[in-house]
């Protein structure tokens, strides 16, 4: 009699729900369809490619593609290969791209024909790619040396066992942050099981379950969509973005999709869309929330938007995934509040010395737990910074740097952030990252970036520019730029040029008189 | 001005912010070219609305009506012929 093994590794989780069910349909993207038996073929064939290329355990792997299958297939191919997977938003433009395979130390890069603008430079500048990999129409790639993805595709039993363990490194997830440049944070395919059975339970879900995926895969809230709706044996329909709604709407519809995980910039869509020609989907059971708050004065229209649907208020960072979540249940009870600490954890909120607050004082948010990230990749300085020492010896406790209460039953309330990252759209913007993009705009001499509250994206980006001397700088030239150079959601919605910029007794400038 | 001038000069003010005409090929899906996200299609929405006197459904923002200027062009004379 065959003793089922425990799962360790995150790969497993697609190849268990291969062999149990090869036949459901495990992803829907752009219309294609792919079983688990498909799924896991392809992956694992993938894997063996790479193998064979001799990618080693531990090597990263940077995916930089939009919400593809490919994409899908890449991530569960690098696992399997014992690889980390690192995957990139594909709006990131050149030097940041060059910036993240020089960091990483890349040795292979998957992508798509559509972005070679941005990576073939940004291959050239780096020291460590030796293989890229593309999927899509590559006649304008001939000569390039890039391998297309149907030739990476060997049959799946080549693929070798890769002997990673559960401390092995699974992802590196990019994140901005206050230096300028973004961080690697490192997750074990410890941390990362963990943590995905946790999601699971507390948003009660199973394999019967259809997950809408159209935020994107670089960023840990879409990953997971993924992760989980694998580790299930359950169907995940992919998109690109919220771009076209109507095509969010059909796919709802025609797939029956029951769970919808989204940020407060779509919401607030939804609802203005609603208020013109009324939307309902009675197929979804589960809404989710993270990445920045939702407004309490929406929920109302969320309710007859999604009438079957429990709605999840939920908060995390990358740096450990998620952190709380608040029971649907309590939604109208508690409006302010994102709940409590995810099950297999513990939250406890600390004065700027560490030590704990009296109930119902602001202090700064700290999570224990096995989610939290091993550290920044290749900075220590930094991680030592947010992973302090904890009560037992070894043991980790991450510091969020946001502040917080929590009420007498344990439910938490966000106060604000203690440093000055943006959080606009859902997603974080380092004000440093946007000074230095625009520090190198012809004519510009100062630049001081903000965060200003906005109805619709949370907050928005406001940028102050002093000219060089007699210099003819106008707002159009400095937006050029940033586009160029930017995320989409990095560039500034407001520029405004001014003749200087307020400073603080010791000759800094103060922000503070800024906003 | 004709309904493509209208809409690449919105597009180019916009979203590319340049006035050189080359930046913006008629058929480059905005997608793919990444010139456009999702609070960017409200936006352009709104334009051709007041811009051109139509009414656009829900179920009709979709990429066949809305990805490239091409596509624009062509949807709003469907649109103002109904």
């Amino acid at each position: 009699m065959e003793t089922e093994r425990p799962q360790r590794l995150m790969h497993e989780g697609l190849f268990r729900s291969a062999k149990r069910n090869p036949d459901k349909l495990a992803l829907v993207a752009e219309g294609e369809e792919l079983t688990y038996a498909k799924l896991a073929g392809k992956a694992a064939g993938l894997a063996a490619y790479l193998q064979r290329q001799g990618l080693s355990r531990g090597d990263r792997c940077v995916i930089f593609m939009d919400n593809t299958l490919a994409c899908a297939i890449s991530i569960y191919a690098v696992l399997a290969a014992g690889a980390v997977f690192v995957v990139v938003n594909p709006q990131t433009k050149q030097d940041k791209l060059t910036y993240i395979l020089n960091d990483c130390q890349a040795r292979v890069l998957i992508t798509d024909a559509h972005l070679h603008r941005v990576f073939l430079p940004a291959v050239e500048d780096s020291e460590s790619v030796q293989q890229v990999i593309c999927s899509g129409d590559l006649a304008r790639l001939e000569g390039s040396g890039v391998v297309p993805f149907e030739d990476a595709l060997l049959p799946a039993d080549q693929m070798k066992v890769s002997g990673t363990i559960q401390k092995d490194l699974a992802a590196l997830i990019y994140t901005s942050g206050s230096t300028g440049d973004p961080k690697g944070v490192m997750h074990t395919h410890l941390s990362m099981t963990f943590v995905l059975g946790s999601l699971i339970e507390y948003l009660r879900l199973s394999a019967q379950d259809r997950l809408l995926l159209m935020l994107p895969l670089a960023f840990d809230y879409g990953l997971y969509q993924l992760f989980m709706s694998v580790q299930l044996g359950a169907t995940l329909v992919m998109e690109r973005s919220f771009t076209y709604p109507a095509v969010i709407f059909q796919r709802i519809r025609e797939y029956e999709v029951t769970v919808f995980p989204a940020v407060p910039t779509i919401y607030a869509m939804l609802v203005s869309m609603h208020h013109r020609e009324p939307l309902c989907f009675p197929s979804v059971t589960r809404v989710t929330n993270t990445a920045a708050a939702l407004p309490a004065g929406q929920i109302p229209a969320l309710k007859e938007i999604f009438p079957n649907a429990l709605i999840f208020k939920m908060y995390g960072l990358t740096e450990c995934k998620r952190v709380s979540y608040l029971e649907p249940e309590l939604i109208d009870l508690k409006p302010g509040s994102v709940g409590k600490a995810i099950p297999g954890t513990e939250v406890c909120i600390l004065d700027e010395e560490g030590n704990p607050v009296a109930p119902g004082e602001v202090g700064i948010l700290h999570v224990r737990g096995t989610h939290l990230m091993l550290g920044y990749w290749n900075a220590p300085e930094l991680s030592a910074r947010v992973l302090i020492d904890a009560h037992l010896p070894g043991e980790k406790l991450l510091r969020t740097g946001d502040w917080f209460t929590m009420d007498e039953d344990g439910d938490l309330y966000f106060k604000g952030r203690s440093d000055d990252i943006i959080k606009t759209r859902g997603e974080k913007v380092s004000p440093l990252e946007v000074e230095n993009v625009v520090n190198t705009v012809q004519g510009v001499r100062e630049v001081a970036v903000i965060g200003v509250e906005d109805e619709t994206l949370g907050q928005a980006i406001k940028c102050f520019v002093v000219p060089e001397q007699g210099c003819d700088l106008s707002i159009r030239d400095v937006r050029k730029v940033c586009v160029e150079k930017l995320e989409n959601f990095m560039v500034p919605k407001y520029i405004e040029i001014v003749a200087s910029l307020p400073r603080t007794a010791t000759g800094k400038i103060s922000k503070k008189e800024l906003s | 001005m004709s309904s493509e001038d209208k809409i690449r000069k919105f597009i180019l003010e916009n979203y590319l912010f340049t006035d050189d005409q080359s930046e913006l090929n008629n058929d480059d899906s905005f997608l793919d070219q990444g010139i456009l996200d999702s609070t960017g299609i409200l936006e352009i929405i709104f334009f051709i609305e007041d811009e051109f006197g139509i009414k656009i459904k829900d179920d009709e923002m979709v990429p066949e009506n809305l990805d490239s200027v091409n596509r624009i062009v062509a949807f709003i004379e469907r649109k103002q012929q109904e």
